[in-house]
């Protein structure tokens, strides 16, 4: 087995609850998993369910309350600002939404050029790097000039991508990265993920809730559900032969492009739900 | 609810205490002989000792503010270090006229603000530009500058009304608002140009939410969709502003009685202040403390019934 | 920002008002020379005379000369209100930078300063600072300073606490961007523009406030002031009235000056905020670029006969322009629902697919009208009818469900009176009858408490819940029509799930005709009868969802279909991780 690049171990984040002595909201009880070297770890999951946090924390913007977080055997939970923004060659970040995670009163170049000014890189460099990255997503050289609201939604995702590639990272977090794109912007950004993996061997945490995204991109599959990872395991199986009550729901749960398959996967979803309810009675008579 | 207001109440006396603290400890720190400019050049240096030791202004100073607040909680405020007057009874009545005329400001822009507001939001156009031109101008100006406007014109040229003075509401209504109107004018153009601005501008706010699409699209009256569920949405920001706006009027009110000559709080506190008599100094905003207090509880009450996450958190 | 002042210098208010400004410091400056008389030098013979060759403004009640006074009283009114505004934009901007950035301490400190300061009116204060600080205006206005600070704070606490959460700022604290980075790079550039704006009406008001303050006669008298020639001139207003003219010019106009000015930049600000920084649903994204080609229109299955219930026909909808140029969002749209019949409406974001269904409802955003066609429902056409004829429509023929359940339920009011009020007005229904009726409904659409949901407030219940709440509205007075905006987007796939049932069964009991805007295929297989695809404002194919699924012509239909991820294709564990199928931790299967 090769060398686990990052590793989370029963994780807990608590966030406060304002007014006065409110017990505090528990986003994650007690998360584990890993993600190996160009490795694509998948983190599907409903709103509520704690995907965006476990990503959050692994980036340092969540309060971790206990547990660890070790990045090539390191802990990063509990870092001081100077060592975090050293991690930032490192660990890096696609966010969902283009619109605002882009500010939108600076050029395309001078996002690019934000982690490279936080390393100190010569101003010649970086503009080069920006072209190589600018190429890298398939963007026309000369969009550094130009503004982000001139940019469609794939087109800004791209440059979200290229933000996180510019220090040649060894792992992105990519949170819900293509929800907010039409369906045909959001194969073509997949594919760009997948491209840049295959190139550059970048590893990923790919936060979404769609089930069909996450099983295209990921090599290893989490399912979260309230707080909690429910299973776990590769793609082939997590995604296609479930085990988990709550993954099965979910997986019957979308709506599958195809009338006559949907009407079968109704009629499966409901049998498994009546299924589902009836086992849940017995426990309770058992109980 | 009721936990909801006491602790506003409470936090109300927290403010109102440390207010009169911080003004009691600049007073007494601002140094310079009270004694002597209450007696006078003339006074021997026995006399100015003995009456600085006859107010207590030889002990520390937060020994003196000790006994100030704990004779306040009994009501009793002192007397004025010049006149002698109970600084209790100098302020009352003075504190009726001062609120007469605030609170008919405040009503008067309350009501016609509304009205511009929806009128400038609803209609839009040059109705719209033309409400922001007047609220720009209006809250620009002066409200001493409005009121010697008034004056001039209604008062001086054309004698619709009387130029100075006062008349009790209870001694003679008729004559009570022919003084009190052009002061009640003078006052309330600043606060109706803030009030309306805000309410035009969550109105259009308000007006671009989904849900008046929803209720539209439910079939209901445009008024009832403007005037129950619009209205109700923007009321918040616009009763929050007149709630400042009120706070405003109160120090406006100093420097209007002065033109119109009214006996409100304003003789007494430029009175009060020129000499330097501290009792009534604190006597005064200890009373303006109250009434900003008061009225924010009620803003806050108000609140509350127009937004329900107010009420239920 | 350079755009922002230039932009400015072409703004007839802002390039006016700032001229004057410009005049009135360089009088200021300039006092000493410009000044014909010594200001303070009285002459007794000429107390309170008119304008005169010697006194062109004449003289006031000590016999100065007024033109004189007035400049040097412009001295004093700019050098107060530059020492305000310096005090408070320092105090407010570093504060507020504090506490919106670093919440937590600052930001209880800063709210607590603000309420304590602002619990006083100014004027009070300023009379108390008085009393110790004597009649000095440079040390009442520094007070002043303090007391409007606030005003700064807020501005700049708000800016910053709403850029914190954003996450650009997010990204550059991953980029490893040091805080001090941060704030100068992502949030001064936020704050500087709304703070140039507060601080034009902040000059303004402390004009005004130490004019008041030296109208009130608690000035320097030594040193002349606007304030102060104003309670002169007010003093002789009935020998000299002239006398109070001219100061009340000076602090009329500048005050209003400083107000236009502000309200200019801000006018310019906005402008520039108006420029697309984000995209928003409801107004129209692109223009019509596709060339006018025939609908591709598959053949009708003879399966389900009904009678037409909405026949929209040619209609084009506009968004009217600043140079009244028409821009077209959807044109030439054609298409049929039903009685009893699902039409699903798909397409991306900025097809039009959304803007149709609100010209059906007549809703469209402000500036938007329909321009051409017809949309006959029952009948009658719709884009003929009376505002009013619309209104009595809307709710009881014709029903709406909107895409997010959380935005579309009025805040301030009650579940319960939200469905109710519609019913009372339709069907004439009692307040009991009404209620027995919106109970009821909260029951069918799977509400598990309707009691405890129609007491409810909107911010109380759900997303799902929200959903079925309004589902419940839509149907409430037995709509032929339905038209549902993207119904299930904003929910989880598991609650999207038990929607589309829920819709599904109602459609079918109250045999309803539904027009379904959504951009999802899998909705569409599941819900719908029959498809029309959206592309740039026009539809290019349509037909029986069956024979669209298994055959689609037209290119676009094509490439949307060629996009949907493989449903069965998992990519395997990647060789070398051998931790296969390690089950986590609340695993019960």
């Amino acid at each position: 087995m090769t060398e686990t690049l990052l590793e989370v171990r029963d994780i807990v984040v608590d966030y406060p609850v304002k007014g006065f002595r409110k017990p505090p909201f528990r986003a994650l009880g007690g998360v584990s998993l890993e993600v190996g070297p160009g490795e694509c770890v998948g983190l599907v999951g409903e709103s509520g369910s704690g995907k965006t946090t476990l990503g959050r924390a692994v980036l340092g913007l969540a309060p971790v309350t206990s547990g660890s977080i070790t990045y090539r055997g390191r802990e990063i939970s509990r870092l001081r600002h100077r060592e975090r923004r050293a991690l930032a060659a490192d660990l890096q970040v696609v966010f969902q939404d283009p619109y605002t995670s882009l500010n939108p009163s600076l050029t395309i170049e001078q996002i690019l050029t934000e982690p490279l000014i936080a390393r100190k890189t010569d101003k010649q460099l970086a503009r080069r790097r920006v072209r190589e990255l600018l190429d890298a997503v398939h963007l026309p050289s000369d969009a550094g000039n130009r503004l982000p609201r001139e940019f469609s939604g794939g087109q800004r995702q791209r440059v979200a991508i290229a933000r996180a590639l510019a220090l040649d990272p060894k792992l992105i977090v990519c949170d819900e990265p293509v929800s907010a794109l039409d369906l045909s912007t959001q194969a073509r950004v997949l594919d760009l993920f997948k491209e840049i993996q295959a190139r550059t061997g970048v590893a990923y945490l790919f936060v979404s809730h769609d089930l069909d995204v996450v099983r295209y991109l990921s090599h290893r599959v989490a399912v979260m559900y309230r707080g909690e990872i429910v299973e776990w395991g590769p793609a082939s199986q997590v995604t296609v032969r479930p085990e988990h009550p709550y993954t099965q729901r979910l997986f019957l749960a979308a709506p599958v492009a195809d009338p006559a398959k949907q009407e079968q996967r109704r009629a499966e979803r409901h049998r498994l739900l009546a299924l589902q309810r009836e086992q849940d009675e017995q426990m309770e008579i058992n109980a | 609810m009721l936990r909801f207001v006491l602790r506003r109440l409470a936090s109300g006396v927290v403010l109102i205490v440390v207010i009169t603290a911080a003004t009691f400890f600049l007073l007494h720190a601002s140094g310079g002989n009270i004694a002597r400019r209450i007696l006078g050049q003339e006074a021997t240096e026995d006399t100015v000792v003995q009456k600085t030791h006859e107010l207590g202004l030889d002990r520390p100073v937060a020994s003196q503010f000790g006994d100030w607040l704990s004779h306040a909680i009994h009501g009793d405020f002192g007397a004025s270090w010049f006149t002698s007057q109970p600084v209790s009874e100098a302020i009352t009545s003075r504190l009726q006229v001062t609120l007469e005329l605030v609170i008919g400001a405040t009503l008067v822009s309350g009501i016609v603000a509304v009205a511009l507001g929806v009128l400038a939001a609803t209609r839009r156009g040059w109705v719209d530009r033309l409400v922001q031109l007047l609220s720009v101008l209006g809250f620009a100006v002066p409200n001493f500058l409005v009121a010697l406007a008034l004056v001039t014109v209604f008062a001086i040229q054309l004698e619709v009304f009387k130029p100075t003075g006062y008349t009790s509401l209870s001694d003679d209504p008729a004559a009570w608002l022919s003084t009190v109107t052009l002061p009640i004018i003078a006052l309330s153009i600043g606060s109706i140009a803030g009030v309306a601005q805000q309410i035009r501008g969550s109105m259009i706010d308000a007006l671009d939410r989904d849900y008046v699409r929803t209720l539209r699209s439910r079939g209901l009256p445009e008024w009832r969709v403007v005037y129950k569920h619009v209205l109700r949405n923007a009321g918040g920001p616009g009763l929050a502003m007149l709630a400042v706006q009120f706070v405003g009027l109160l120090g406006g009110a100093v420097i209007i009685e002065q033109i119109f000559a009214i006996p409100g709080l304003g003789q007494v506190s430029v009175g009060a202040t020129s000499q330097g008599d501290v009792p009534l100094v604190m006597g005064l905003v200890l009373a303006s403390a109250v009434v900003v207090v008061a009225v924010n509880l009620v803003v806050d009450l108000l609140q509350g019934f127009l937004n329900p996450k107010v009420r239920l958190s | 920002m350079t755009s922002l002042w230039r932009r400015l210098l072409r703004n007839p208010t802002g390039i006016g008002s700032l001229i004057f400004l410009v005049l009135v410091v360089l009088s200021a400056v300039f006092a000493p020379l410009l000044a014909p008389h010594d200001p303070n030098t009285a002459s007794a013979y000429d107390t309170l005379s008119g304008p005169s060759a010697t006194y062109w403004l004449g003289n006031d009640g000590s016999g100065h000369d007024v033109l004189s006074r007035l400049l040097f009283a412009t001295r004093l009114s700019v050098t107060l209100t530059g020492e305000t505004l310096v005090i408070a934009a320092v105090l407010g901007i570093v504060a507020g930078l504090l506490a919106g950035y670093y919440g937590k301490f600052f930001e209880a400190v800063g709210a607590a300063g603000t309420s304590l300061l602002q619990a006083l009116p100014a004027i009070v204060v300023l009379l108390a600072a008085k009393s110790v600080l004597g009649p000095s205006d440079f040390a009442a206005m520094a007070v002043f300073g303090v007391l409007i600070a606030p005003a700064f704070y807020r501005v700049v606490y708000s800016a910053v606490s709403a850029v914190r959460g954003e996450l650009y700022v997010d990204a550059a604290r991953v980029s490893g961007l040091s805080d001090p980075r941060i704030i100068g790079r992502h949030v001064l550039t936020v704050v500087r523009a709304p703070a140039i704006v507060l601080a034009a009406n902040i000059a303004g008001i402390s004009v005004a406030i130490s004019a008041g303050l030296d109208f009130l006669g608690l000035g320097d008298p030594a040193i002349p002031s606007w304030g102060g020639m104003l309670n002169d001139g007010f003093t002789n207003i009935f020998t000299q009235p002239l006398l109070v003219l001219w100061p009340s010019l000076a602090i009329g106009l500048t005050c209003i000056a400083f107000a236009l000015l502000g309200n200019a930049l801000r006018d310019e600000l906005e402008r520039v905020d108006a420029a697309p920084k984000r995209r928003r649903r409801a107004t129209p994204a692109t223009t019509v670029t596709v060339a006018p080609a025939a609908v591709i229109t598959h053949d009708e299955a003879p399966e389900k006969p009904g009678t037409d219930l909405l026949v929209v026909q040619h209609l084009s909808v506009g968004y009217g322009s600043a140079d009244g140029s028409v821009k077209t969002v959807v044109e030439d749209v054609t298409l049929t629902v039903r009685r009893g019949e699902v039409h699903g409406l798909i397409g991306e974001s900025g097809s039009g697919k959304t803007q149709t269904a609100f010209s059906i409802l007549r809703l469209l955003p402000s500036g938007g009208r329909l321009v051409g066609g017809s949309i006959t429902f029952e009948g009658r056409d719709l884009a003929n009818l009376s505002e009013k004829q619309m209104t009595a429509l809307r709710g009881k023929k014709i029903a709406y469900v909107p895409q997010e359940p959380m935005s579309n339920l009025d805040p301030s009011f009650t579940v319960g009176s939200q469905l109710v009020e519609p019913m009372r007005l339709h069907l004439g229904l009692s307040k009991s009858d009404a209620k027995a009726r919106a109970l009821d409904l909260l029951a069918r659409v799977g509400i598990p408490n309707p009691g405890r949901t129609y007491a409810a407030y909107p911010h109380e219940v759900s997303g799902g819940m929200a959903q079925r709440v309004l589902i419940a509205g839509a149907i409430s007075c037995d709509p032929d029509l339905l038209i549902a905006d993207e119904p299930t987007t904003a929910l989880d796939v598991t609650v999207q799930a038990e929607v589309l049932d829920l819709l599904r069964d109602l459609q079918r009991e109250r045999q309803m005709g539904m027009l379904l805007v959504t951009h999802n295929f899998g909705v569409v297989a599941d819900l719908c009868d029959r498809v029309s695809v959206m592309q740039s404002g026009r539809i290019v194919e349509t037909g029986p969802v069956r024979a669209i699924f298994a055959g689609p012509r037209h290119a676009y239909t094509r490439s949307l279909f060629e996009a949907i991820l493989p449903d069965a294709e998992a990519r395997g564990a990647l060789p070398g991780i051998t931790s296969s199928g390690t089950l986590g931790e609340g695993v019960t299967a």
